[in-house]
């Protein structure tokens, strides 16, 4: 077993996902069960690989370099805010985080 | 009397006056509310926005001038793309309200080359599933079967083009979401290679691995669409300048001499031999058109896997984070920020989702990441090398695009891993960065359709095409 109720406890708390008694136990058995089947990637020598983290080779993409950082108006700021749950234009509102 | 709209069939009747843009809008809308409350392939319908395209296309046919290479098609978009004013849920609870304001650049251009945009489809949860069944709005129903699954994620966009609701449709595939559905639901699929489409306005799953691209009722149209949607965008930073070629005549090249590769590594244990069958009839029909059909080794397939499902879980757990109760979707009140954030993801993501990001979070977290997401990017280095290696013996690679047909709706959803495992066949040419196409190869049990998928290099999308297009010219769709 790979995966531990703590692990879950852990990893839900670094998530921000509230889980019910269940979902903790759920996931705890699925998430070893896949974290178990990820384990065959240890079958293979990777030591002299250079890992992936970018599909693109530098000349297929365009902005391999720094594009000019041009300031461009945002016609939507109005609507973008409208899609808030609690919105107080130009501001997005959010529980006090600072007591005084 | 149903006609089989396709996008030259629009093409030609709104020419000839036999049709307008808005009586076809009318009919398709007609279709939808026939067939929908069945299959539920649509969420959200824009009627308004359709018809206003409609009547512009109308207008401009009634000039005289040549219409846009699109004019008056009726199409799909997938719940995950951006629509402006058009409600987008990504298949989510925590999205339920949310319209977007701006159109992602794939359904902008799609609009500018005249289409119409007839609605948003049903998807799994951000794009998290293989069968549609993970969608906060219920599943999609095949429409070939409809006590069977259409696929997933693109499961209502693949359906609504297979019963005839829209003529072409955007999806999206992460690993294998626009071509397994498209196998399953019987109608070709594609998505071209990473960075061929812009991804503006997409809303994010994996970002090393997302891409758009279409559904439509034949290969030809396939490359209509994607002529139209690929291209450099300057709002998406990995979309390329590679230049897009003609890809409507690329379709009508011959095949003969073309050296198709056929990985023994995708033919192993687990097949269903109902569809083990179909593709090998497939690959005796490339055989019969003149093409050479050689061996090759694609060696890392196995570990396709769980590659892919370390690395898009751990982006999505990251793209992921902006769902927080702050700038749009669902907010579920807390006593604090913190409590206020953890009650809204808790609410308002479904089982799969939080299960991905939960594994995502994990293979991300101090003392895993060099054992998990370090370790797959190495992996899916060497996958990626697989391919290259296979692209200098041969122009394409052929495989099933599932090994499996469409499975009856509930029956894989109690083992994630069991559908996860599924996923072998699409998600290694995801991993890769290829382009791919799934194109509809007969049908088992008298009706459950099967799929062939073939691969090309990065940004070989034309060589794809056209053995797509030969292959279902030669009758392949009815092996």
């Amino acid at each position: 077993m790979k995966i531990s109720r703590e692990d879950v406890l852990r990893v839900a708390e670094l998530a921000y996902l509230d889980l019910s008694e269940a979902e903790m136990e759920t996931y705890r058995k699925q998430l070893d069960d896949i974290l178990e089947y990820a384990g065959k990637l240890n079958e293979l020598d990777t030591h002299s690989v250079e890992p992936m983290a970018q599909v693109l080779k530098d000349d297929q993409n365009a902005d391999a370099t720094l594009r000019e950082d041009l300031v461009v108006p945002c016609a939507v700021a109005d609507d973008i805010l409208e899609q808030a749950p609690d919105p107080e234009p130009p501001y997005f509102r959010v529980p006090k985080i600072i007591e005084r | 009397m149903t006609i089989s709209w396709t996008i030259d069939g629009v093409r030609e009747a709104l020419a000839a006056k036999k049709v307008s843009a808005r009586e076809l809008a009318g009919e398709f809308y007609k279709r939808i509310e026939a067939r929908n409350a069945e299959l539920n392939a649509f969420l959200t319908l824009s009627p308004e926005r359709a018809y206003a395209q409609a009547e512009r296309v109308d207008a401009m046919a009634a000039t005289g001038k040549p219409l846009p290479p699109l004019a008056g098609v009726p199409v799909a978009i997938k719940d995950v793309i951006s629509t402006r004013g058009i409600r987008t849920t990504c298949g989510s609870k925590i999205l339920e309200k949310y319209v977007p304001p701006y159109d992602a650049t794939a359904v902008e251009r799609l609009e500018k080359a005249g289409a119409v945009i007839l609605g948003k489809t049903n998807c799994d949860e951000f794009a998290m599933g293989s069968s549609n069944e993970n969608s906060a709005y219920g599943p999609v129903r095949n429409p070939e079967a409809t006590d069977h699954v259409p696929g997933g994620s693109s499961g209502g966009s693949a359906a609504a083009v297979a019963a005839g609701l829209a003529v072409a449709a955007l999806g999206t595939d992460t690993g294998g979401s626009i071509r397994q559905p498209g196998a399953f639901c019987g109608v070709p699929a594609m998505m071209g290679s990473y960075g061929r489409v812009s991804r503006y306005g997409l809303i994010a799953f994996a970002s090393s691995l997302d891409r758009i691209g279409p559904f439509a009722r034949n290969v030809k149209d396939i490359a209509s669409v994607l002529q139209i949607i690929s291209g450099r965008d300057p709002q998406d930073s990995t979309s390329t300048t590679a230049p897009v070629p003609d890809y409507r005549a690329e379709t009508e090249k011959p095949v003969k001499g073309l050296r198709i590769g056929v990985p023994k590594e995708y033919f192993g244990a687990g097949m269903d031999e109902g569809v083990r069958k179909k593709v090998e009839a497939g690959i005796e029909l490339f055989k019969k058109l003149g093409c050479k059909l050689l061996d090759i080794h694609m060696p890392h397939t196995d570990y396709a896997i769980a590659t892919y499902y370390i690395i898009a879980t751990a982006e999505a757990s990251s793209n992921l984070a902006r769902y927080d109760g702050v700038r749009y979707g669902l907010r579920v009140e807390g006593d604090s920020l913190l409590s206020m954030y953890r009650k809204t993801r808790g609410a308002g993501f479904g089982a799969e989702v939080k299960r991905r990001i939960m594994l995502g979070t994990y293979v991300l977290s101090a003392g895993y990441y060099d054992a998990y997401y370090l370790k797959g990017q190495k992996v899916r280095a060497l996958i990626a090398q697989d391919f290259r290696d296979a692209f200098t013996k041969v122009d394409a690679i052929v495989t099933p695009t599932s090994p499996v047909p469409a499975f009856r709706l509930g029956e894989r959803t109690a083992d994630p891993m069991q559908m996860y495992l599924a996923d072998i066949y699409t998600v290694t040419g995801s991993l890769a960065g290829v382009p791919g196409i799934s194109v509809p190869c007969g049908k088992v049990c008298g009706k459950l359709p099967v799929g062939l998928q073939l691969f090309g290099p990065a940004f070989g999308e034309a060589r794809v095409l056209q053995l797509a297009h030969a292959f279902e010219g030669a009758g392949g769709a009815d092996l």
